[in-house]
């Protein structure tokens, strides 16, 4: 395969009329009417005040900014608990799908598309069975603990019901997110950049991190916000395999929203929570220096 | 030598890392054949076909299997429609707004599901829609689109346009040409991209959970019986799910290889 026969640069034909607009107008006034004013709705509820005081009388139209300040200095906790056990799983989930996206990218040609359908593989089971699947297999009595025990590795005896299981279960549910961009990316690179690098007498540690890292950035950068931003919003996990220490944000929007029907509070917490994860996000693309993103 | 060992290195943490990502579904499997002491499901007592002969036993589960399915298949043909036209448009047209477009599209995957399921809950409740049935289909439709975009995305700009350009050289209208040439390369992408958002819907179960209303899901059946011990008939349908969808990207699989080797 010749290089000048890949490099033909094919133009793309492209249409200049309005049929653009009549294709994009179902999907995206759907998104305007349910994605985009939600948000304002959800603005508004964070304002609202109490009609009486039970929430079946419901809540009035107001600007209570205190719904903000109270939700907010009860609830710090585990907003910060969120961004922690997500960012730690991230980090978590890039160390161990860096190995698996560079040996499919390249090595397993043979067994990449293997790989790629079990990688996937998981979403084709239940989300709440798998992480129920990881109660039984950290439960007290199970195989896996006893021998972690025997070893003394287990500084409160257990796993299930601490932050170790929160972390361990995001790691697991997120891990496929991490690994198929990052693949995407290495899989794009050219070959022959590191062996050039290599004929130029670099290591293969200074190799990796002139040549292959900075051209994976891109997947990098989409496979953590893939993974921390899903992450930080999740309660399954919380839920399932934490104790009543390790709840995490999303726990409080569930329960104020759905169980205590505290929508002034629950939507202030959903909003600042929104607020919060683009800050984080923005700051995050700009200093990776990539606004590559799909 | 050094070398040898790295990339053995580098096999061993992969097979690992497959290990990992499977064990939690051997788990649910395996489970599905245990015959419960009392309730909970979680440690092993008797090997038994029970639950395989008598899926239906407790009939709440196979209604909220049915719920999930009708849920589903409305869902797909929504978003498969909306998405796939999106798609068109951003890969096929040249238009004001489209990097716009593109952007707005992408926010809802990166927007965690607690904050899309909170936010048309808010919604909902500002204007009085009632929560069920519809509510769940309007919640899933929005966040399945964006899903469909990015799969057909990726399809669509591999697809070179100029078989397009060759069948209008050939005086094809535009509609025999997207009957003829577009839309049968496009297909496998329609496809792949309606058995996700398939998929998604099935098991969604956060943003299902805030706009359901009293309607039980499969998911949201599963999550109330946790309580109190999830039955193995559940673990049964989630087996047959698995093994049907690996199944059925296994033949596609299959297939397409087949393809392109007549092609060559």
């Amino acid at each position: 395969m010749s290089i000048v026969q890949e490099s033909i640069p094919v133009k793309i034909k492209v249409k200049k009329n309005k049929t653009a607009y009549y294709l994009i107008l179902p999907g995206i006034g759907w998104l305007v009417l349910f994605f985009l004013v939600p948000f304002f709705t959800l603005l508004a509820t964070s304002l609202q005040k109490p009609a009486g005081t039970t929430p079946d009388d419901g809540y009035l139209p107001a600007l209570r900014f205190s719904n903000y300040s109270s939700a907010l200095s009860e609830y710090y906790p585990q907003f910060f608990r969120s961004f922690v056990f997500s960012g730690i799983a991230t980090v978590v989930c890039l160390l161990l799908a860096y190995p698996i996206a560079y040996y499919m990218a390249t090595k397993a040609t043979k067994y990449r598309n293997l790989m790629l359908v079990l990688i996937v593989a998981p979403f084709f089971a239940s989300y709440l069975l798998r992480t129920n699947a990881w109660k039984t297999i950290l439960s007290g009595d199970s195989f896996v603990v006893s021998i972690l025990n025997s070893l003394n590795l287990l500084p409160d005896g257990r796993i299930l019901n601490t932050p170790i299981a929160v972390i361990a279960g995001l790691v697991y549910t997120f891990l496929p997110f991490m690994i198929l961009p990052l693949y995407a990316s290495l899989e794009k690179i050219d070959i022959r950049l590191i062996e050039a690098a290599g004929d130029l007498y670099a290591s293969p540690r200074q190799s990796f991190l002139n040549v292959v890292w900075p051209l994976s950035l891109p997947g990098v950068v989409s496979g953590t916000l893939l993974t921390f931003i899903p992450a930080s919003g999740d309660y399954i996990n919380a839920e399932l395999l934490g104790s009543i220490n390790d709840k995490m944000i999303g726990n409080v929007i569930q329960s104020q929203f759905i169980d205590l029907r505290n929508y002034p509070t629950a939507s202030a917490l959903s909003f600042t929570f929104m607020a919060l994860i683009l800050v984080l996000v923005y700051l995050y693309i700009s200093r990776a220096g990539t606004d590559e993103l799909v | 030598m050094i070398k040898y060992i790295k990339s053995l290195l580098l096999k061993l943490i992969s097979i690992a890392v497959i290990v990992y990502l499977m064990i939690p579904i051997a788990v649910i499997i395996i489970f599905s054949f245990n015959k419960p002491k009392r309730f909970q499901n979680t440690s092993w007592n008797q090997f038994s076909f029970d639950a395989w002969t008598n899926i239906c036993r407790d009939q709440t589960i196979c209604r909220a299997l049915g719920t999930s399915l009708k849920v589903g298949l409305f869902v797909t043909i929504v978003s498969t429609i909306f998405g796939v036209l999106i798609s068109f448009a951003i890969t096929r047209h040249k238009f004001k707004g489209k990097a716009a477009t593109n952007l707005f599209v992408f926010l809802p995957l990166a927007t965690p599901e607690v904050i899309l399921g909170a936010s048309l809950l808010a919604l909902f409740l500002n204007v009085f829609i009632p929560l069920g049935f519809w509510t769940i289909l309007i919640a899933q439709i929005t966040f399945t689109i964006s899903f469909v975009v990015v799969v057909m995305n990726a399809r669509l700009a591999g697809m070179d346009p100029r078989l397009e350009q060759a069948a209008m050289d050939l005086y094809a209208t535009p509609f025999q040409t997207f009957r003829y040439v577009t839309f049968p390369l496009a297909l496998p992408g329609i496809l792949a991209a309606a058995l996700i958002s398939f998929s998604l819907s099935i098991d969604d179960f956060i943003v299902t959970s805030f706009n359901r209303g009293g309607v039980v899901t499969f998911p949201i059946y599963i999550w109330s019986a946790a309580q109190k011990g999830i039955p193995p008939q559940v673990n049964v349908i989630s087996s047959i799910m698995f093994l049907g969808s690996l199944l059925l990207v296994l033949l596609a699989g299959l297939i397409s290889k087949n393809r392109k080797l007549k092609q060559v």
